[in-house]
């Protein structure tokens, strides 16, 4: 089991980021690859073996759970040639900035947390079996002695562990709001420095254990909630990533490599057969056909000759074709798709959580009834000690434990499940968003549909006739000729020998066989009459065989269209393509709602004008136009064959071929909001019952600690129950 | 009684070790691929030799 079908399902990894060399260190150079296909121990075992034996190469490290590859090499090796190595054993590899500190920055906050959670979690169990000591029965100076030595663990851990919710209760209090670490600094401060108080002065209670395993579930809360989010990135980063770093330009003296970034409007640049364009321009000289799936959501690939306007990024696939740019860099349509995606994003405005709406509520309630309690007390007894203690007390026992604790163990619980399915989640809200989605869009190219032509061979074709067919199928990189060959292949048909191969750019490929000029290409240019599915022809001394091509159903689509409908959703259709594929494919999967043609901006603006009128949409694409759209939706999702651009906008990425998990992916994401209700619930009907007796001056730490540590749990079970 | 005062020490020395050996884990970064290493266990690629 090597990698998923990968060179046919991303051909953008492939051609994409052709890196630069890199920071050239003067011995050495340290490189990062992305391997969005590697899964498992073969993949691992693959692409270490293929990268030592690459010359240069000292050590090769891969890291399965963030999918990439770490390699320690010579200066002369260059990220190029590894991800050519990695292309040729079935990986597509991109290169990743190994200086991008976020990256870094990320792996140190999560070992930072792990951390502070161990350390929390050693003291609470050493100072808990101090604690059942004292709850036992200890007496007089073995209980004063015991409590000093949990003074003594719990000072320092608080110190340390404590420190992530220090830190933002200090800044939410710094923009004058009330977090939900602000009950929770005020707690862990309150209770251990009472309990100090206590200690000196040899009273029976101090809630050192409270205080401590308190924190010890908060970590637990925050270290599954750094999870989750681990895996985010920004989406317009790595859109810039796509933009090809080098051109050939053409000057007064030859061909000359340039960066992207020194392309001038009015330069003329050469490209070649296979190349992404590097800037929009105009055609001055050649022929050829362009793939602009990515771009547009089309299938069929264009011919285009001298005169015709084109946008950076589009596959040049069989002539060589020289620019004349009009647009560079930060104009280029590239670019222009990039700022698409950076505004539909900053006008989505951030999604309240459910855990935000409660904490808003839920933290000016805690420190009213903490202070309430201790007015009251100080009023009626007069004794400030007791009335800080019970104050104290209150504060412990409102410590929204099981709250923080209620939104991430369900979401890490639903997140492993839903990956088992085949789909990753990559931000901790998109379960609470995909659980109210009630319009769900589809982008066709590459989303319901494979993206990739299957060739129709007719069932009464000649023997001789198909094995000239695959023999000048595999002589070109046009994606019918590809599907041709492939499909002959599949069929056991061997090529034949064939000679003066000549490759007419726009028009096919033609060459001699046995003396006779055979051709595979346009109708036009064969001879053949044009049908009106996309088609490509055969002439062999005269006869003509017809292949047409479709683009074939994802597995699933169907079965998912029809759950939607099903479940009362309303779906809709937004494609670049033409009218008639468009119409074909809608009227196959049951879709009333389409429409062929639709720039990206168009699209962003059609989701966009959904959300506007209270829609919840969800946005299924995969291509460099649905990004904006992607990004406009309340949740979106796209197939791990997307473009990185689209995938890193999406919310969910959908790791097999397979449409079908979708639709379990909304059941478990509706589940799952409901067990964060219930969390809710049960944390606050927790409070209700507990906050009383800790009033009225009843909470011992033994009822303190079993409140506290039982309600986490119950919560924590309560996530399981995820089916 | 008296025995306290070997036990708490004893099971505070017993704990730190535990939490020196998790410190010293996640230092020596074992921690940053948890399903590589699930995966790794099935490599053959040094069963035959141990790794150079």
């Amino acid at each position: 089991m090597s990698a998923v079908p990968a060179a046919s399902a991303c051909p953008a990894c492939l051609a994409a980021p052709a890196a630069e060399a890199l920071a050239q260190g003067p011995t050495q150079a340290r490189l990062m690859l992305a391997l969005p296909t590697a899964h498992c121990a073969a993949c691992i075992s693959d692409v270490e073996a293929a990268m030592l034996a690459t010359p240069g190469v000292r050590t090769a490290r891969v890291n399965l759970t963030l999918k990439r590859v770490a390699v320690d090499a010579e200066a002369a090796v260059t990220a190029e040639s590894l991800i050519e190595r990695l292309a040729a054993v079935g990986f597509p590899a991109h290169e990743l900035d190994p200086d991008a500190l976020s990256l870094t920055e990320n792996d140190r906050q999560g070992r930072d947390l792990l951390m502070r959670l161990a350390v929390a979690g050693f003291a609470m169990m050493n100072i808990m079996l101090l604690s059942v000591a004292v709850w036992s029965g200890a007496e007089a100076a073995t209980r004063d002695l015991f409590h000093w030595i949990s003074a003594a663990i719990a000072f320092p851990t608080l110190a340390f562990s404590g420190q992530p919710f220090f830190r933002s209760a200090w800044a939410s209090i710094k923009v004058r709001r009330l977090g939900m670490d602000v009950p929770i600094s005020l707690a862990l401060i309150l209770a251990s420095s009472v309990s100090l108080a206590e200690t000196a002065l040899g009273g029976h209670h101090a809630y050192f254990d409270a205080a401590v395993s308190l924190c010890f579930f908060l970590l637990i809360g925050r270290y599954l909630e750094y999870r989750s989010r681990a895996v985010a990135r920004s989406a317009a980063e790595e859109l810039a990533a796509l933009e090809v770093p080098r051109a050939i330009r053409l000057e007064a003296e030859g061909e000359v490599v340039v960066a992207v970034a020194a392309l001038r409007p009015g330069d003329l640049v050469l490209v070649r057969p296979g190349a992404r364009l590097p800037a929009d321009g105009v055609v001055e000289e050649g022929a050829s056909e362009l793939d602009r799936s990515l771009l547009t959501g089309e299938t069929a690939p264009v011919a285009v000759g001298p005169g015709a306007v084109l946008s950076a990024g589009e596959v040049n696939l069989t002539g060589p074709l020289v620019l004349r740019v009009t647009a560079a860099g930060a104009d280029s349509s590239l670019a222009r798709m990039a700022a698409l995606v950076a505004a539909a994003e900053g006008a989505k405005g951030r999604y309240r959580s459910l855990a935000d709406r409660m904490a808003r509520g839920y933290s000016p309630m805690v420190h009213l009834l903490a202070a309430g309690s201790f007015g009251a007390w100080l009023y009626l007894s007069g004794d400030l000690r007791l009335s800080v203690n019970i104050a104290a007390a209150v504060l412990i026992i409102t410590c929204p434990c099981a709250l923080a604790l209620a939104v991430p163990a369900v979401v890490t619980s639903a997140s492993g499940r839903l990956f088992r399915k085949g789909l990753l989640i990559k931000d901790g809200t998109a379960l609470e968003r995909l659980a109210e989605v009630d319009v769900v869009v589809f982008d066709k190219t590459g989303t319901l549909t494979l993206g990739a032509p299957v060739a129709h061979v007719p069932v009464l074709a000649d023997a001789t006739d198909l094995a000239i067919a695959r023999a000048l199928g595999e002589a070109s990189a046009h994606p019918h000729a590809r599907a041709l060959a492939g499909a002959l292949a599949a069929r056991g048909i061997a090529p034949v020998r064939l000679d003066a191969m000549e490759e007419v750019p726009g028009k096919g490929i033609q060459a001699r066989w046995h003396g006779q000029p055979v051709r595979l290409g346009r109708a036009d240019w064969v001879g053949a009459k044009a049908g009106e599915m996309s088609s490509s022809h055969l002439s062999v001394a005269g006869r003509i065989t017809d292949f047409s091509f479709a683009d074939a159903l994802r597995p699933g689509a169907a079965e998912l269209v029809q759950a939607l409908q099903g479940q009362g959703k309303r779906v809709v259709l937004l494609s670049g393509d033409q009218p008639g594929p468009v119409g074909r494919l809608a009227g196959e999967l049951g879709i009333r709602d389409f429409h062929a043609g639709v720039s990206p901006a168009e699209k962003a603006a059609h989701v966009a004008g959904l959300v506007r009128n209270g829609a919840k949409v969800l946005m299924v694409g995969d291509g460099l136009n649905d990004t904006a759209a992607l990004a406009s939706a309340h949740v979106s999702i796209s197939p791990a064959s997307a473009l990185d651009a689209a995938r890193a906008a999406s919310d969910i990425v959908l790791l097999g071929a397979s449409l079908e998990p979708v639709a379990d992916a909304l059941r478990i994401a509706r589940q799952a909001r409901r067990r964060i209700k219930e969390n809710f619930a049960l944390s606050l009907g927790y409070n209700l019952l507990a906050v009383p007796v800790a009033m009225i001056g009843l909470a011992t730490p033994l009822i303190a600690a079993l409140a506290m540590s039982s309600s986490s749990i119950i919560v924590s079970v309560n996530s399981l129950r995820l089916k | 009684m008296e025995m306290l005062v070997i036990l708490i020490p004893v099971s505070l020395l017993l704990g730190g070790l535990g939490l020196a050996a998790f410190v010293w884990a996640v230092r020596g970064r074992q921690y940053e691929d948890p399903s590589g290493d699930a995966a790794r266990i099935l490599v053959k690629d040094w069963d035959e030799r141990p790794k150079p």
